[in-house]
């Protein structure tokens, strides 16, 4: 395959004014990005912060009241006071409360006797198992730190107490793991997305035709589309890593050039999906069709960038191992929150490479230079 | 000297040798064998789907073929594509041009990529632009030129590099007359200078003016040579019957009845014939053609030969004719205006698609909306079916207002629309099911409908195929069938034969004439000059407006003059435009 820089350039340039020209190509390139980056940022929060807890409070006892003052301090709990039992439990059908306390009429007598534990009820929804979860355990802290108040002469009942740390991401803000994940997807979605629709564009439109027809070379062709995607790739990457940092405070704690290295190689497969799937089909919409099953899904769902991968069924788990989002996002995840761990990465690296050279390779395989495949 | 040299100074510039190719185990060129020369316009000329694209990629190297061989300039085109890439341009149907860039960054985008460089290329864009007077527009992106101007782009792109062979497929599809004529103009003199031109076509008019053709049909070559040789082997059997009184739909029919008369149609107020046998004339008398009726010889035409090499004709009778009841009216529909369009106007935004438009159309009669690509007829059309809301003015059908009642007047109308819509992958059985369904028949009267259209058109063969697989002629047959189901008193035609073979073109006509008969109005778009011939009225739209309605001989008269003392439908087409423009640029 025999290369002219001239005729390279002439076709990037003509790819070049289509993407600026083509208004949606910008939008996907740049205000998606932004708005999924905010999304997942701001709009998606996986901590359950502040609990809204009902508390039933049948018992007028001292025991009963300090109970309610600890939970009512608690940072993590938005009570609601009320006597009512069947208004609070109204109130948790509603989903207006995530869970509520009842405080039996007998519950200062039973405390005092040492089994204040089997006087204390706690109702949670469970349909939303996570959420009940949170409320559970918040309860379970807000009554083992007033336990050890109310009885501060003989407190530390064991030896022992635990002191949790959250390496890499102490203070837990899902945001640091989200928006790095986000990225992945955004950079699927011009990866392939875009791509997917480059090259059917020019068959629909009898454009191919015409370019088949001139001296330009396999190469050239499958270059002058990958050269410019590519770049508006790394300037959407560079611009949703600025927005990350800057705005929404996501640390990064890996080197610019690691990160650089890992979105090549991911676009690299992104874009060689979305031109195979372009030039395969040779029509935008059922491309387009094919993208979205087969590079946006799997990076949402497979990536582990929301649904951990651990804890999918193992046949979905092996799945995964084929999506190249999956090291995208594992590379990211490393690169934003922790740095550079070299074992991390470079498994990640080496698979990406792999991915990138398979799709690129299986597409400059089938960009014809005849209408009738080679 | 390389041997593409040597080789270029031979007369002939492309060899086909019983070349075939199939696409998925269908034949699509069958045998194929012919000379394409120097020096002239070598027409490839055929209907739709008779293998014209296919032949053209083959030769521009973008196919290659099942079997035979093809040489162009002394090479095959697959094997040396890389050399014959540079003296070969191709212009693809719809130009192949971006219509996101300028007319100067597509230009400049080809020639970087055939390798026009330097002061070549300063020259070659110069030479281009003024030769296809584009210079004005060189920032005007693209799609934002006209058909003619995309054409004559999309040729400049092709030129570029000096090509020794030009290969055009179909670059008159989409364009008006005017820009046909001035297309024409330029490659004619491009051939002059020594360049082989295959210009491809479904329109025989516009190959009788080629130097050479190679007529084909269903991937069979039917005859190459000269268009000319091939008209005259006619001489003698082209007739036109004149000055008749009566129905002169009836007369054809009659006419076709005639074993002495393979071929006919209505033209403007006569009918012309194409006879079996020079010299052999029908009895005048049986058809009844009244007493001043002359059969005069005339100068054949491409299409007689072409349907004369087909074997003849259709003949006149159409089954729809005893199957069809007369239409009749309800009381307070007035037969002189069973379609009325009152100062009918339609705007999108700013600009005006159709404006202030007028016309009635009587019961029984056939009325053509004429006019080049973006006119506006199919806006007005849409706005008579009920299709599109009227922006101001009056339409009305049947004496139903579409503005308040469109659902209650589509029910009156068989409409048929471009390129037929049907349902590609639905059977044949399903799509009539579909259509009488949505026209309101269920039960045993939708069952009767369908076997009444099924036997009508002979589409027993074909119930359970997919309409998508059908051929072209037989898509239209479904189509008609499918529009007339209901039995509506209004037939509305867009565009219905384009791109289809003169034997089905002639066929469909005859169903339509035996419609007209039992008193079904009818309304068709068509930018076919003789398709407009079969109308009874003409009503001529250019750029939204109404700008001549008349008979077809109404409308030629008013453009005859002493140079042109017999125009043609697309004389006087162009000079009425013509006439149209100067009266603007004067107001």
């Amino acid at each position: 395959m025999s290369l002219s820089l001239r005729r390279l350039a002439a076709l990037c340039r003509k790819e070049s004014y289509q993407i600026v020209r083509d208004p949606s190509s910008i939008l996907i390139a740049f205000v998606l990005p932004v708005l999924l980056l905010f999304i997942y940022g701001y709009g998606i929060n996986l901590d359950a912060n502040r609990v809204r807890l009902g508390i039933v409070q049948q018992d007028g006892g001292v025991e009963a009241s300090r109970l309610v003052q600890t939970l009512q301090a608690s940072p993590y709990i938005a009570a609601s006071l009320s006597n009512s039992e069947t208004a609070m439990r109204q109130q948790l059908q509603l989903g207006s409360v995530r869970g509520v306390v009842i405080l039996r009429s007998d519950f200062s007598a039973k405390v005092r006797q040492g089994q204040g534990a089997a006087a204390i009820q706690l109702l949670t929804d469970g349909a939303e198992p996570n959420t009940a979860n949170f409320v559970a355990s918040y309860v379970q802290g807000v009554w083992q730190l007033w336990q050890a108040q109310r009885l501060p002469g003989q407190a530390e009942p064991a030896g022992l107490t635990l002191q949790a740390r959250y390496w890499f991401n102490p203070t837990t803000v899902s945001r640091n793991y989200l928006v790095p994940g986000s990225i992945s997807v955004i950079m699927t979605i011009i990866g392939a997305l875009l791509t997917s629709l480059v090259v059917a564009r020019e068959w629909e439109r009898g454009t191919m035709e015409a370019l088949l027809s001139t001296p330009v070379t396999r190469a050239e062709l499958l270059l002058s589309k990958i050269i410019p995607y590519y770049l508006l790739g790394m300037a959407a990457m560079a611009m949703c890593v600025l927005v990350a940092t800057l705005v929404m405070g996501v640390p990064l704690r890996g080197s610019l050039w690691v990160l650089f290295l890992v979105t090549s190689l991911f676009l690299g497969s992104a874009l060689g999906l979305g031109l195979l799937l372009s030039t395969t089909t040779r029509n935008q919409f059922i491309a387009a069709q094919f993208a979205l099953t087969a590079a946006f899904l799997p990076a949402i769902m497979l990536s582990g960038f929301v649904f951990e991968i651990r804890s999918m069924p193992l046949a979905v788990q092996a799945v995964t191992y084929l999506i190249p989002a999956r090291y995208f996002v594992s590379a990211l995840q490393t690169l934003f929150q922790a740095g550079e761990i070299w074992p991390v990465l470079l498994i990640n690296l080496l698979f990406l490479l792999l991915s990138a050279a398979f799709w690129l390779g299986l597409t400059a395989w089938r960009t014809p230079r005849r209408l009738d495949g080679n | 000297m390389n041997p593409a040299m040597t080789a270029s100074t031979d007369a002939i510039a492309i060899r086909l040798q019983a070349v075939s190719h199939t696409f998925a185990g269908r034949p699509a060129l069958c045998e194929l064998s012919a000379d394409i020369r120097r020096g002239v316009i070598t027409g490839l000329v055929g209907p739709d789907g008779a293998g014209k694209t296919t032949l053209m990629r083959l030769m521009a190297g973008l196919l290659k073929a099942s079997a035979g061989s093809i040489c162009v300039e002394g090479l095959d085109p697959v094997s040396a594509g890389d050399t014959l890439r540079l003296q070969l341009g191709y212009m693809p149907q719809k130009f192949g041009l971006y219509e996101d860039l300028t007319v100067l960054e597509n230009l400049r985008l080809y020639a970087d990529l055939r390798g026009v460089t330097g002061q070549a290329r300063a020259d070659s864009f110069e030479r281009l632009l003024a030769f296809t007077d584009l210079a004005r527009f060189t920032d005007r992106l693209a799609g934002k030129l006209s058909g003619g101007m995309k054409q004559k782009l999309g040729l400049a792109c092709t030129l570029l590099g000096s090509p020794r062979i030009l290969l055009l497929d179909e670059p008159c599809v989409g364009v008006d007359p005017i820009s046909r004529r001035e297309l024409w103009r330029m490659v004619s003199s491009l051939a002059d200078g020594g360049m082989a031109v295959l210009w491809s076509t479904s329109y025989l008019d516009e190959a009788e003016l080629c130097g050479e053709v190679l007529l084909m049909h269903e991937g069979r070559l039917q005859y190459s040579g000269s268009p000319q040789a091939l008209m005259d082997s006619m001489q003698g059997r082209s007739m036109l019957l004149q000055d008749i009184v009566g129905n002169r739909r009836q007369v054809l029919q009659r006419a076709l009845r005639s074993p002495a008369v393979i071929d006919g149609a209505l033209q403007g107020h006569a009918v012309r014939l194409v006879l079996r046998e020079a010299g052999v004339l029908p009895d005048l008398a049986s058809l009844q053609a009244g007493p001043d009726a002359s059969l005069q010889r005339v100068k054949p035409r491409l299409e007689d030969a072409f349907i004369d090499l087909l074997g003849g004709g259709p003949g006149g009778d159409s089954p729809l004719t005893e199957h069809m009841p007369p239409v009749r009216l309800p009381a307070g529909v007035d037969a002189e205006a069973v379609i009325v369009a009152e100062q009918l106007t339609r705007r999108f935004g700013d600009f005006v698609a159709t404006d202030h438009v007028d016309f009635r159309i009587r019961r029984g009669e056939i009325f053509g909306l004429l006019g080049p690509n973006g006119a506006g007829k199919s806006t007005t059309f849409k706005m008579m079916c009920g299709l599109l809301p009227v922006s101001s003015g009056e339409a009305r059908v049947m004496g139903l207002d579409l503005k308040k009642s469109a659902s209650q007047a589509r029910q009156q109308i068989g409409y048929m629309a471009q390129k037929f819509a049907l349902y590609g992958n639905l059977s044949v059985a399903q799509n009539l099911g579909f259509f009488a369904g949505i026209y309101g028949l269920s039960g045993a009267s939708q069952r009767a409908a369908v076997a009444d259209m099924v036997r009508v058109f002979g589409l027993q063969p074909f119930l359970a195929m997919n309409a998508g697989e059908l051929p072209l002629g037989f898509k239209q047959r479904l189509a008609l069938s499918c529009a007339l189901m209901h039995q509506p008193p209004l037939l509305f035609l867009d565009e219905p034969t384009s791109g289809v073979d003169p034997v089905s073109r002639r066929e469909f006509w005859s169903h339509i004439n035996g419609l007209v008969d039992k008193g079904v109005t009818v309304m068709v778009t068509t930018h076919f000059m003789d398709e407009a011939e079969y109308c009874d009225r003409i009503g001529l739209v250019y750029r939204g407006r109404m700008i001549a309605a008349g008979t077809p001989d109404a409308l030629k008269t008013m453009v005859a003059s002493a140079e042109l003392p017999d125009p043609s439908m697309e004389d006087a087409f162009i000079a009425l435009v013509e006439r149209d423009d100067r009266q603007r640029e004067a107001t």
